[in-house]
């Protein structure tokens, strides 16, 4: 059992989660050209060594989080929010329950 | 072996005699006996028979590595196969009998195969039975599956019932700082040592007694018991009965509890067993080590015992196993059983492989009055049916010498410790082979892991106490600091080095020596998978099946190896070992299960208008995990005659259908409708306040998603529908982009499925009935509500509602949502208005044929591989705007021209019947592909004939005035049909707009 | 060549079985070969078999970073069917099943290729209705396939749960008579012999560590025991396709590696003379018995990319539900060990046996959690394109630009997502 820490409920086991796939991947534009599409639908990186991957606490608080987690070990290194802006105002919020 | 149960000593409560049964006859033991004892105490030598030659085979061990005595216990619908008798707690009325033996496993006619062993080497099954003999003349598989009908009643061992498992199991979670594996020595003070410093600990016995080794240790357990009151006391979980069985990612562990497995009468609160998950912070493996036979000749005759064995049988059991007894070792660890035994009053003779042993061991036989011939090791068992005697050899340098023969009853053998690493083996730990020890020992890991006592290759109980309390300071420091890397223990503490004997086998000497007894793996059979090139380790265990019956290698494995790594002339380490994968010892599929069986199996999801359904006549189908209503029947009716008079109803009057199950998002925010502009392949940007409009979503390849409505209800809030299968897959998909790919869209998305019930009412009165439902009948006027229009109102008894004016009948219909708990109430309320009217409550069955009858597609035509073309509705996807899928559907195989495209279908003779899932082929040419296929079937009442819808290459326009025939040689054969649009009941549309 | 046969084991045993030759040899790796085929699993040793059987070419290595047959050849529940709808799958699957089925006589190995046939459970008229798809195309395509109707499936398999109180009572199956299964490791011993008897070199404990390249020309490959050269080169690695990819810098695959957990049981007496499979309310289980009398099953992959050789407890639960479900006395029936292979699962759940971007280079992988019954035809169909330089029209879109021409071989109907297919 993978355990993952969701920024916002803690440590879970991972089957509350389900698994998205390759964080590194940029999905373009919507009026991007169909090769670039053909590119981010269909190619993969296919690390094995660490990655960035989306996951979804989908039986939790349904957010998306990055996980950078090793395929070759399973070993979990991070865990962030999906959403940038999300992420950023969670680390202001505990930056802020550091300092005060 | 003449075994006898000792008067005194043992941890066997004599007050408490148990009657069991052995093969029908009646036996007795006592309370705190394994089965193995007590059947040992009543003498019994002959347990169960071997694999493939059905040698006859007794008790090898004293625990979880016991490869011999494999009985079935219990009967009829609770009978378990393969139950290792080693283990298996004794209580009063306790069924048993032997097992892959005929009639018994005294006399046993299988061991006719024991004749033929000569022919049936390792593999040779792969050489033979191809054809027709001597050489495998023919072909096909047709020789061979005769064959295998032979072999697969030949082959397994016990015989598992085949009616359903009665017992119940559950699943338990657990958490922890510390895990402690094995309550020996190391593992109880580990535990004291770690709860004393603050840790939440469990320690985990697979014995029915805390205690491990030490209860195989002579004396009493008062000490025990209060080392184990201490543990207690500070606050440390002790669970017995329950084995570690494997080891997984993140600190997981797999626990099974045997809860009543030694019960005679079970409560019925109490399940069979339990799984147990625990997440532990830090794991500390105490589980000890298990001795290793050595392999010579007819080693597997029952009366030949690891030493330890012979040590438990005495101290833990009372029982004396021979009175005659040789105990053969190449290790120090043989000794104090030896002078146990010889205390026993048995007399005791040593043959030890080494050339010195200290001074100390000297002295303590010669004391016992215990003879040792040192350099000597057995070559042959002697006996029939049980160990009468040896032939022993004598090392002359590099080889042995036979040295004449030896009486006895017993033959304990030591030939080496092997430490239990296979819970760090579950964890990609690849153990390393340690020369001195003569064992692998695991390395230090990444994980936060430790190995205590002889886990980690420590022998004396002093020893393993230190180390275990060393292990467990590394332990919370691993807890403390995930950096910190544990240092590895200091193994070993033998005064004379092992000697690495693996097999004793004098020169020219033909021999029957066993590697593996239970599969009757012997050491030729390793040669011969030398000789044949099966030299990687893998290779050999599959080649010969070594390490793979039930106790997994336990016993064999370490011999096989050396064995292997001695005919390579290489070294262990430069063959290596087998991984060893969980569960450690085999685990019941029942406790996997857990409750989820049967009707629990998945969770069964019902609208909240279930009830009401079924006390209305509805029968029930499945629809994904929901029930939904199938058909009301009256009295009388077939489903087919329910159905059709249903949709005829539908057609004629009204109709009223629970469709709570549909997805339903609420949508909220700036840029909701931006949102769904962007996802859906139609355009969304104009749709007015009060307005629905269908949609349909494709996936990023640009194939369609799923189709649904959505309903504007406010400036920045909408209403949006799904099918019923792709609720889940929508919400989260549109999470997904929301969260990774949008993040500058401010919508919000809920999941508000559960929180409406939903009803469809269809047909030419449905606006008479809703407005009888309704507080104000004109805000469901046509004025007001017109097609595809959308109003918040209340019905009756104030109860808020969401209408829209939309359809999948193809009828005048409307869609109303009310809070779920008011669906019951609201469902009553439009059921009495309809009832009246001729109307009728519909299930799938007639929703299905109203809508194959207008060409609506559902799942079965959105099946993931079709384009929103090839389901005729490409009209609606812009060319305006871009959104999801838009830049990959117009990939070229996905605009070729003649691509199957949806269409109706028609039995040329409209009498006849024809099935979905049939293929659609031109009459002249009825194989292959063909042009395409059916999804759909019905009886249209409003046409009075079957139909269907189904896809065919260029649609229908290609296929007019063709001959075509539906092909279904799983079923009815061909049906001439003909191809038609799928609108095949009021094309225009004027039912459902007027 | 020693032909194995019932007399050679009679003979042998007579003789105390000195007579056997080595199943394979061990040799040293040539400087040059015309073809080198990396992965001794069970594809890359067919490809070498078929490629000197079919199209005599001998001067070839097998190159294998383990031992052969160690991969997911070894690890599978060892289901042999050819279910397939769609073209291409379709006629591939067929052709495989047809050289399983003489497979043992061709080598002159036993592979246990046991037709005991294959049975897909039906739980509502929609699904049989799905199946009905698929069956009536395998018969019309000149396979065989069967409708049975719940009298038929409770006299083969009396023992399933035929209870009105399950989850998703049983209506009926679908079968294929002809599928079955076969013994793992027999096949891939059974092709390095074949492969090994015609001269070809079987170099283990070989791997590979980069790709030679001249311009956007393959001309051999590093490896742990020298620079081998090679005129041509093949890929048959499976799960770990992306790291050579990466190797011969090649970017990106429509790819990706998920581990699934296979399962086997103590030895039992006969108790399921079928392969059975089930598959509904998001389940998929299937199961048989082994000839050694263990029950062999297995479900889903465990849901997220990985390249390690072991599972969790997730997916260990769910297969024990599946198993329980429709077998209920296998409750008491005990695990004896469970283990993991790493799948080389497609965007589309179909296989890849093309040229690559680089001349004398050609990739076989993308065989999702279905390749053990695939590996004749693939070893066939792979052979053929390496020696002819050109894909038979039966494999002609299993190439990696399919995607980009709008073609998706899709089984499942799942989309792009790798995880949903098997």
């Amino acid at each position: 059992m993978l355990r993952i820490s969701c920024p916002f409920c803690g440590v879970r086991d991972h089957s509350e989660f389900s698994y998205g796939g390759d964080a590194s991947v940029e999905y373009p534009a919507l009026d991007a050209s169909e090769s670039e599409w053909v590119e981010a639908v269909f190619q993969r990186e296919n690390l094995d060594g660490v990655q960035f991957e989306t996951w979804q606490h989908i039986q939790g608080c349904r957010m998306w989080i990055v996980v950078e987690r090793d395929t070759r070990t399973h070993a979990i290194h991070s865990v962030r929010p999906a959403h940038d802006g999300i992420a950023q105002a969670l680390n202001a919020e505990q930056d802020g329950v550091g300092t005060s | 072996m003449t075994a006898q149960r000792l008067r005194k000593g043992g941890h066997i409560d004599r007050t408490r005699p148990l009657t069991f049964r052995w093969d029908g006859t009646s036996m007795s033991g006592y309370a705190g006996d394994s089965l193995a004892s007590a059947l040992m105490a009543n003498g019994e030598q002959i347990l169960g028979r071997s694999f493939k030659y059905h040698r006859p085979r007794g008790i090898m061990s004293a625990g979880v590595e016991e490869s011999g005595a494999l009985v079935t216990v219990g009967q009829g619908a609770k009978q378990d196969a393969n139950v290792r008798a080693t283990t298996q707690p004794l209580y009063e009325g306790l069924i048993a009998r032997g097992q892959n033996a005929w009639p018994s496993v005294r006399l046993d006619f299988g061991a006719i195969n024991s004749l033929f062993g000569r022919f049936f080497a390792a593999g040779f099954y792969y050489k033979t039975f191809m054809g027709l003999p001597p050489f495998e003349w023919g072909r096909g598989t047709g020789m061979w599956m005769r064959y295998e009908k032979i072999i697969r009643k030949a082959a397994g061992m016990g015989t598992a019932s085949r009616e359903p498992d009665p017992d119940r199991y559950e699943h338990a979670h657990g958490y922890c700082d510390l895990l402690i594996v094995g309550s020996g020595p190391a593992g109880r003070a580990a535990a004291h040592c770690a709860a004393k410093a603050g840790c939440d600990v469990i320690l985990v016995e697979q014995d029915a007694a805390l205690g491990g080794d030490t209860l195989s240790q002579p004396g009493n357990t008062s000490t025990l018991q209060g080392e184990l009151s201490a543990l207690r006391a500070c606050g440390v979980r002790l669970m017995t009965s329950t084995t570690a069985f494997g080891l997984y990612d993140n600190g997981v562990a797999g626990l099974l509890e045997r809860v009543t497995d030694h019960l005679a009468d079970s409560p019925s609160w109490l399940p069979r067993q339990r799984f147990w998950t625990v997440r532990a912070r830090a794991t500390l493996i105490a589980a000890g080590a298990l001795e290793r036979h050595i392999a010579f000749g007819d080693n597997d005759r029952p009366g030949v015992m690891t030493v330890n064995a012979g040590r438990t049988y005495l101290n833990r059991f009372a029982i004396q196993a021979g009175e005659n007894i040789v105990i053969a070792t190449n290790n120090d660890s043989a000794y104090t059983t030896a002078s146990d035994l010889a205390d026993s009053g048995a007399s005791v003779t040593m043959l030890d492989s080494r050339h010195e042993i200290s001074r100390s061991l000297q002295s303590q036989c010669d004391a016992a009055g215990i003879g040792i011939k040192l350099e000597a090791a057995p070559m042959k068992a002697l006996g029939g049916k049980a160990v009468s005697g040896l032939t022993a050899a004598i090392r002359k340098g590099n080889s042995w010498r036979t040295d004449g023969n030896i009486d006895c009853d017993l033959l304990l053998v030591s030939g080496g410790w092997s430490p239990v690493v296979n819970l760090l083996s579950h964890r990609g730990i690849k153990p390393v082979w340690n020369p001195e020890l003569a064992c692998f020992l695991a390395p230090a890991s990444d994980e936060p892991i430790v190995a205590a006592g002889s886990a980690a290759g420590v022998w004396d109980d002093s020893a393993c106490r230190a180390s275990g309390e060393k292990a467990a300071l590394e332990a919370l420091e691993l807890i403390r600091n995930p950096a910190h890397r544990a240092a590895a223990q200091t193994p070993g503490d033998w005064e004379c080095p092992i000697d690495p004997l693996y097999e004793v086998r004098p020169v020219k000497q033909k021999l029957k020596s066993f590697v593996d007894p239970q599969h009757d793996v012997t050491t030729d059979d390793i040669r011969l998978a030398h000789h044949e090139g099966f030299v990687s380790v893998e290779h050999l265990k599959r080649y010969t099946t070594l390490g793979m019956a039930t106790d997994q290698g336990k016993m064999g494995n370490i011999i096989g190896i050396a064995l292997m790594a001695d005919a390579l002339g290489k070294e262990i380490p430069q063959v290596g070992t087998t991984t060893f994968r969980p569960p450690y010892t085999p685990v019941s599929i029942g406790a996997l299960k857990g409750r989820n069986v049967g009707p629990h199996f998945r969770p069964l999801r019902r609208t909240p208008m279930h009830d009401w359904n079924l006390d209305a006549g509805g029968t029930m189908t499945m629809a994904g995990l929901w029930h939904r209503p199938w058909f009301f029947a009256r009295s009388g009716e077939t489903i087919s005659e329910a159905y059709v008079r249903e949709a005829e109803t539908v057609r004629r009057t009204v109709g009223l259908c629970d469709v709570t199950s549909l997805g339903k998002i609420a949508i909220q925010g700036p840029d909701a409708t931006e949102l769904l502009n962007r996802v859906y392949s139609n355009p969304f940007a104009k749709l007015p306040i009060g307005k629905t409009r269908y949609g349909i979503m494709l996936r990023d390849d640009g194939l369609v998603m799923d189709d649904g409505t959505t309903w504007r209800l406010a400036e920045n809030e909408y209403f949006m529908t799904t099918t019923t299968a792709h609720a889940a897959k929508v919400m989260a998909f549109l999470e997904e982009l929301l969260q990774t790919r949008w993040t500058d869209l401010k919508v919000h998305l809920t999941s508000v499925s559960e929180q409406w019930a939903g009803v469809a009412v269809a047909g030419p009165l449905s606006r008479e009935v809703l407005a009888a439902c309704v507080e104000q009948p004109t805000r469901v006027a046509d004025e007001t509500l017109p097609f595809m229009g959308v109003v918040e109102t209340t019905m009756r008894e104030g109860i808020p509602a969401r209408i829209a004016r939309i359809s999948f009948s193809g009828e005048r219909a409307f869609e109303v949502y009310v809070p779920s708990d008011f669906g019951p109430a609201v469902m009553q309320s439009l059921w009495d208005a309809a009832r009246p009217m001729d109307g009728c409550l519909y299930g799938l069955e007639a929703l299905g044929a109203l809508r194959i009858e207008k060409g609506h597609v559902t799942g079965a035509e959105l099946d993931g591989r079709v384009t929103i073309e090839d389901a005729g509705l490409g009209r609606m996807a812009s060319d305006k705007k871009t959104y999801v899928g838009s830049a990959l559907r117009k990939r070229p195989e996905m605009v070729r021209k003649n691509r199957p495209r949806l269409v109706g279908i028609f039995p040329k003779d409209r009498r006849e019947i024809f099935n979905a899932g049939s293929i659609l082929c031109a009459a002249d040419n009825i194989a292959g592909y063909g042009e395409g296929w059916i999804t759909a079937v019905t009886h249209s009442p409003a046409l009075g004939h079957w139909i269907g819808l189904g896809f065919i290459k260029g649609g229908h326009e290609a296929w007019q005035g063709q001959d075509v025939v539906c092909a279904d040689p799983v079923r009815k054969g061909n049906t001439s049909v003909e191809i038609v649009s799928p609108h095949m009941y009021d094309p225009q549309g004027e039912r459902m707009y007027g | 060549m020693k032909p194995y046969s019932a007399w050679k084991v009679f003979v042998n045993g007579l003789t105390g079985q000195k007579g056997w030759d080595r199943a394979w040899r061990d040799p040293e790796p040539k400087a040059e070969y015309d073809v080198v085929i990396v992965g001794a699993g069970l594809h890359g040793l067919a490809t070498a078999y078929y490629l000197a059987k079919n199209h005599d070419i001998k001067n070839i290595a097998v190159v294998e970073k383990g031992w052969l047959g160690g991969g997911n050849g070894g690890r599978n529940t060892t289901i042999v069917r050819s279910n397939y709808m769609l073209p291409g799958n379709r006629e591939f699957y067929e052709h495989s099943l047809k050289l399983w089925e003489n497979l043992s006589h061709d080598l002159n190995y036993n592979v246990m290729f046991s037709q005991r046939a294959h049975v897909t459970l039906l739980h509502s008229p929609a699904a049989r209705d799905g199946a009905a798809r698929r069956y009536n195309t395998m018969r019309l395509t000149g396979s065989d396939g069967e409708l049975w109707d719940l009298e038929t499936l409770k006299r083969n398999i009396p023992h399933l749960n035929y209870s009105a109180d399950a989850r998703f009572p049983i209506i009926g199956a679908m079968a294929q008579p002809r599928a079955g299964t076969a013994r793992h490791d027999a096949v891939a011993w059974g092709y390095a012999r074949g492969a090994d008897q015609q001269g070809i070199d079987i170099l283990q404990n070989c791997e590979v560590t980069g790709v030679e390249r001249n311009g956007s020309t393959v001309t051999g490959l590093q490896t742990s025991r020298g620079v081998i050269r090679a005129k041509k080169v093949g890929f048959a690695v499976a799960g770990n396709t992306s790291r050579l990819w990466r190797m011969a810098e090649l970017g990106k695959l429509p790819i990706e590696s998920h581990k699934l957990q296979a399962f086997v049981s103590e030895p039992l007496k006969p108790l399921l003379d079928h392969v059975v499979v089930f598959g509904v309310g998001g389940a998929h289980f299937y199961i048989s018995q082994s000839d050694k009398g263990g029950m062999v099953f297995g479900g889903d992959i465990d849901w997220y990319k990985s390249y390690a050789q072991r599972g969790n407890l997730p997916i260990v639960q769910d297969v024990a539900e599946c198993a329980t479900s429709i077998l209920p006395c296998l409750g008491r029936v005990r695990l004896l060990r469970h283990w993991s292979g790493v799948m080389d699962m497609s965007m589309d759940g179909s296989p890849f046996i093309c040229k690559t971007p680089l001349d004398n280079l050609y990739l076989n992988a993308g065989w999702n959690y279905g390749g053990f019954k695939a590996s004749p035809a693939s070893g066939w169909y792979f052979a053929d394109l390496i020696a002819n330089n050109r894909p038979d029209p039966v494999i002609a879109d299993h190439t990696l630009d399919r995607f980009a021409r709008g073609i998706n071989i899709d089984e499942r109907g799942a989309g792009p997502d790798p995880k949903l297919h098997g």
